[in-house]
């Protein structure tokens, strides 16, 4: 396999039923070209909450990935209301997450922290009022 | 230790059993769904009281082999819905969340 595997998904910032999918779908394509289940988590788990952060906090986006033979590449975009103070964004507990989301379970500020913490290379872009570009890339061991 | 082994420990409501000969081997309990995300073993039963479509999201992208709906919850119609499709085991249990946990963890031993 030395071309890449593409695919695009656009992330519905209007329905929480479906928020996922996209990390799902990476999931079962990972696991259909035989990458480790360890390695597979933490994709799942790393894509879920950039996906479900632009739900909540950007109205929705896309997610851009890229698969080749020792890792992924992926790229969260959203023309959401951006990140004010990224570093505090990154402190476990800090959330601006309304009261009806936190009701679903989230909200507890641990998103970009586990971004961080189940990725190779994590780098946040993104300007008040223009959107956040998020891209992730996790190394097959 | 077996999905049907903790529906035995816990005298427990079948919500959905896709498999339950699936091996568990450890457990966690919580309900915000990051923390689950950060701190769940793949393999594990989740303890929760939450009950929205969310919860089948985490679950199966975080490997999570089984969902305990602790205090008698019962999942909402979005998740029950769910799980049907992707195939994955719920059950609902009276007991509040310390008390399902020490029961399963005698189950563990
Ligand atoms: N795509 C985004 N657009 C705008 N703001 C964002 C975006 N992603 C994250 N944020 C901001 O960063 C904060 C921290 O995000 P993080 O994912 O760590 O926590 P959370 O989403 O609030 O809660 P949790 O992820 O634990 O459910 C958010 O509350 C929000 O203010
Ligand atoms: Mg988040």
């Amino acid at each position: 396999m030395s071309e890449s595997i593409h695919l695009v998904f656009n992330v519905d910032g209007n329905n929480f039923a479906s928020a996922g999918t996209a990390s799902e779908e990476v999931k079962s394509k990972l696991k259909m070209i035989g990458i480790s289940s360890a390695d597979i988590r933490r994709v799942a788990i790393a894509m879920y909450e950039g996906e479900i952060n632009m739900v909540i906090h950007a109205g929705g986006g896309e997610a851009i990935v890229d698969i080749f033979l020792d890792r992924i590449e992926i790229l969260l975009a959203d023309h959401g209301k951006g990140i004010e103070d990224i570093e505090q964004a990154m402190q476990p507990g800090w959330s601006t997450a309304p009261d009806d989301i936190r009701a679903l379970g989230f909200g507890a500020g641990m998103g970009l922290p586990n971004m961080k913490k189940y990725t190779d290379e994590f780098r946040i872009d993104s300007t008040v009022g223009v959107g956040t570009n998020v891209y992730m890339t996790i190394k097959f061991n | 230790m077996t999905v049907y082994d903790v529906i035995k420990a816990l005298d427990a409501e079948e919500i959905y059993i896709a498999d339950d000969g699936r091996e568990i081997t450890s457990g966690y309990a919580g309900d915000f769904l990051s923390h689950v995300m950060g701190r769940a073993p793949a393999d594990c039963a989740w303890f929760t009281i939450m009950n929205n479509v969310n919860v089948c999201a985490v679950a199966t992208l975080a490997d999570i082999a089984l969902i305990v709906l602790c205090e008698g919850v019962q999942p909402d119609d979005n998740l029950l819905a769910k799980v049907k499709i992707q195939g994955f085991n719920v059950i609902s249990t009276k007991l509040d969340i310390y008390n399902a946990v020490v029961a399963f963890d005698r189950a563990l031993r």
